[in-house]
């Protein structure tokens, strides 16, 4: 074991994680597990007991007409969900094995290693730079050479570099709506996450920027685990391999995204698919 | 055939609709209008009319002038401009965190929301209490408080220019500290609506990178809100400036050039509640030319805090 | 598989690094400072009302609102004529600003809301709600005080409706704003004239948050002590005539605060009480009457 002796010091954190990503690169099949998840708001009941296993390394899609309560789980993988007040959960969510419920558990350090796309993006009213290493500021990272390198790497890894390289510090709210979600994944994996949300990344996107995310969700997948919600099935069966379709709160069928696209198991699966309803 | 009358009866009415009849409804509207602008123009030109012979007579150098005794005849409003600016920022030094902090407070969930309800509603009432009414409270609280630790302050820190002795319970420093409540209303609404106005997809972003509450705010929020918050403090500077009545019961009224906050000053707004009843002659145009300079001013810093706050608005509208 | 389960022990605790421990005291810390903050706001305030209370509330008798006050000195008479006068006062300033303040929000949104003067309208309305009360008063000083020859009720009255005409006309503009635009649609197009939809539309359904805007702007005209305060002086007799000094409450507790007299000091406590509790119930009221329809 590798990892059994990690040292705790802040520098050896951002190491420490990517050596446990070369421990699973061939894929942990029960990486995030989902075990008799229920979640209310309030006395509403959004979740009714979601049993599920998403492997690393791979695109999973969440499908599923709205309010069918795909969003909700997406947003308690990183708890954000707990911001709304006057929700509760039973059940539990574990990743690599440790439930994220677990009290020794820093809500601060989950979202660091999980990152989220929004529905909207939300660069934040600063330079391209600035949003970029944020989480990195957050965290007392000043070295200035780690911020540049931090920038360059990730603006590369969201297709972005090209674009902005020369406009790192004009604000980020003069770019285009596609450029702008770009930069909001470019943030996202600026704390070098290993797990990406992306809560329909696409929604607002024209269907030329709408492309470019979905090659870059491909491209991304070599190096994060993926969960991405959509209403789109189209872009569901474009980038996913695993597929989890949703109706009321329950999970009604989970499988490989070719075997719910061509044969689901479920009738309610195949209706919904077929565009009987939703 | 019916259809002929159907068509023949309106024809009539619709020629006498179609007459043009003067609104004299609309004419008193447009009059009411119009002299609302000129009544503008009316204050400036009367205030600057009176003013004239004084402004003739002194020129700019009442501006500078540090003496104001008019039984000599002579006018000098530095030590009143220098007043009117150190209480105001004084004031705003005072109110800035205080009202960041509720306003901050406000907008967040820390505690429930009936004492947040509590808290904005203390905050209206002081918006509602007549400054003649701060005035009295300060003349019975606040000059002795003042006097008591400004004691000890210029005893202690007295080689501190600014907290030079002696120690008088109206001075400049009582005045700041009752006009910083008075303008924390002001401060607190209009932050408070810049923070409320901040999208809410930029606090889920922030904590979703892992920042904490507190990160959040200061990093994104509070940035996101700035534009706002300066315009709330430029407004209340403005308040801070044109507040009469506490001011001239608590700042001691003195045309004395000082550099202590423990001494007594004078601000514009006071020196005009304090001399206009009694004045005559030339000090009567001497203190119109203190108004027109209190005019000049306030409509300056007005403008620019609504030409800030309009900025602002459109801004936010951009990011959503 | 159990090496697979137990390698990321402490994935997402980052307990024990400084950092992380140092962030989360300091989110505790700004919390606590933020609350310690906003609570010290209620200290000065509950001292104002505390004091208002105790010391204005003993004089409260029947004489205080019926009496003259007394020469300096006795301890006997109240301010009967000081509530007058400020009731005449601002009853001028509402008989003058308030017929103003509405047309000119009816012209600027209904007639012509796009119009050059309608943004001149807009923008003095702005710049007049900047302009510091004592300046009403140096103007009504200038105008009328100057022009009369003499301190006057009526002075203070102009004064006053300078100080409330621009919140008139604002906020009857907001509420004419708020009367949905197809209400004016339907009329027109059951053939009313802009007059008869003006009158039978609009002003009945923005009616209410326009008197809110009038009742709140009269509350504060009555606590406002500088535009009265050389304009229409102060009187220890009842008023005979519209043009002569007049006594009001704001300017008695202007006057009598630093008198060595104790029972001209309670004297002022007591129509500071008046004051504001005229304040607070116009605010209560206010917002219990003629609170915004929920559209």
């Amino acid at each position: 074991m590798r990892t059994a002796d990690t040292p705790t010091s802040q520098n050896s954190l951002s190491e420490h994680c990517l050596e446990l990503t070369d421990d699973f690169t061939s894929g942990e099949v029960n990486f995030i597990k989902v075990e008799d998840f229920k979640f209310f708001y309030g006395k509403k009941q959004a979740l009714h007991g979601i049993n599920l296993e998403i492997p690393s390394r791979k695109v999973t899609a969440f499908i599923g007409p709205s309010g069918c309560g795909k969003s909700t789980l997406l947003r308690n993988f990183n708890r954000m969900n707990e911001l709304i007040p006057g929700v509760r959960h039973e059940g539990d969510i574990s990743i690599h094995g440790t439930s994220i419920y677990d009290p020794s558990v820093e809500i601060i350090a989950l979202r660091r290693r999980i990152g989220m796309v929004f529905q909207k993006s939300n660069p934040f009213p600063m330079s391209i730079y600035e949003n970029i290493v944020y989480p990195l500021r957050i965290a007392g990272q000043k070295d200035r050479s780690v911020l540049d390198e931090t920038v360059e790497r990730c603006l590369r890894s969201a297709a972005l570099w090209d674009e902005a390289k020369d406009r790192l510090h004009e604000s980020a709210l003069g770019l285009s709506g596609g450029q702008m979600q770009r930069l909001c994944i470019a943030r996202a994996v600026a704390s070098r996450p290993e797990i990406l949300l992306m809560d329909e990344p696409c929604s607002a996107l024209d269907p030329i920027a709408t492309a470019k995310v979905e090659e870059l969700i491909t491209e991304l997948k070599k190096d994060f685990t993926i969960i991405i919600v959509t209403h789109n099935m189209q872009q569901a069966s474009r980038v996913s391999e695993l597929t989890a379709f949703f109706y009321l709160g329950n999970l009604v069928e989970f499988d490989s995204t070719h075997k719910i696209f061509t044969n689901p198991a479920q009738k309610q699966t195949e209706d919904y698919i077929t565009g009987r309803f939703g | 055939m019916g259809g002929k009358s159907i068509t023949t009866e309106p024809k009539g009415s619709l020629t006498r609709e179609y007459r043009p009849r003067p609104d004299l409804f609309r004419a008193a509207c447009w009059l009411a209008s119009t002299l609302t602008v000129a009544l503008l123009v009316f204050i400036l030109g009367e205030i600057l009319y009176k003013a004239w012979p004084a402004i003739h007579q002194f020129g700019f150098g009442f501006l500078s002038g540090i003496q104001w005794s008019p039984n000599r005849g002579v006018f000098g409003v530095l030590p009143v401009l220098i007043g009117t600016a150190a209480s105001s920022l004084l004031a705003l030094l005072f109110a800035l965190p205080l009202g960041l902090s509720i306003a901050i407070f406000l907008s967040e969930n820390f505690l429930p929301q009936p004492i947040r309800q509590l808290i904005r509603f203390v905050v209206e009432m002081l918006a509602a209490i007549p400054s003649v009414v701060y005035g009295l409270w300060g003349i019975f609280v606040v000059v002795p408080l003042v006097q008591q630790y400004g004691a000890v302050i210029a005893e202690k820190f007295g080689f501190i220019a600014i907290f030079s002795g002696p120690a008088y319970g109206n001075s400049l420093l009582t005045a700041s500290l009752v006009l910083a409540l008075m303008v924390l209303p002001t401060i607190t609404a209009i932050s408070r609506n810049s923070l409320v106005a901040v999208p809410p997809t930029l606090r889920e972003g922030s904590y979703a990178l892992g920042a904490t509450r507190w990160e959040t705010i200061l990093g994104v929020i509070l940035p996101t809100a700035a534009p706002g918050i300066v315009a709330s403090t430029i407004l209340a500077f403005g308040r801070a400036m044109g507040e009469t009545m506490a001011v001239a019961m608590l700042i001691g009224n003195s045309q004395r050039l000082s550099w202590s906050l423990l001494a007594p000053s004078n601000t514009l707004s006071a020196l005009l509640a304090n001399q206009f009843a009694e004045a005559e002659g030339i000090q009567v145009s001497a203190l119109m030319y203190a108004a027109v300079v209190l005019v000049i001013m306030s409509l300056c810093v007005n403008v620019t805090g609504e030409a800030v706050l309009r900025r602002t608005q459109r801004s936010v509208v951009g990011l959503k | 598989m159990s090496c697979r389960t137990a390698a990321p022990q402490n994935f997402f605790t980052q307990d024990g690094t400084k950092t992380s421990v140092l962030r989360l005291f300091r989110n505790r810390f700004l919390t606590g400072l933020c609350i310690a903050l906003s609570l010290l706001t209620l200290v000065p305030l509950f001292s104002i009302i505390m004091l208002v209370v105790k010391n204005g509330f003993p004089l409260v008798s029947v004489a205080l609102f019926t009496q003259l006050p007394p020469p300096p000195g006795l301890e006997e008479g109240g301010f009967a004529n000081a509530i007058v006068g400020t009731f005449i006062m601002v009853g001028i300033a509402i008989v003058l600003a308030v017929p103003l303040g509405i047309l000119g929000a009816i012209y600027i949104n209904e007639y012509a809301p796009t119009s050059r003067l309608s943004a001149a309208v807009r923008f003095v309305a702005k710049l007049l709600t900047g302009i510091p009360s004592i300046i009403c008063g140096v103007f009504a000083f200038a105008a009328v005080v100057m022009t009369m020859g003499c301190f006057s009720a009526f002075a203070g009255g102009v004064a006053l409706s300078i100080l409330i005409l621009p919140t008139i006309l604002l906020t009857a503009e907001q509420a004419l704003m708020g009367v949905p635009y197809a209400y004016r649609e339907a009329s027109f197009g059951l053939g009313a004239t802009p007059f008869q939809t003006i009158f039978r539309i609009v002003l009945p359904d923005a009616l209410p948050a326009i008197m809110t805007g009038v009742m709140l702007s009269v509350a504060r005209a009555a606590g406002e002590t500088a535009p009265v305060l050389f304009t229409a002086l102060f009187s220890a007799n009842w008023i005979q005539s519209l043009t002569e000094p007049t006594a009001s409450l704001s300017v008695l507790i202007y006057n009598f605060a630093a008198l060595p007299f104790d029972y001209h000091v309670k004297m002022a406590w007591s129509a500071s009480l008046v004051l504001v509790a005229l304040v607070t119930l116009t605010n209560i009221l206010a917002q219990i009457f003629f609170a915004p329809k929920h559209r």
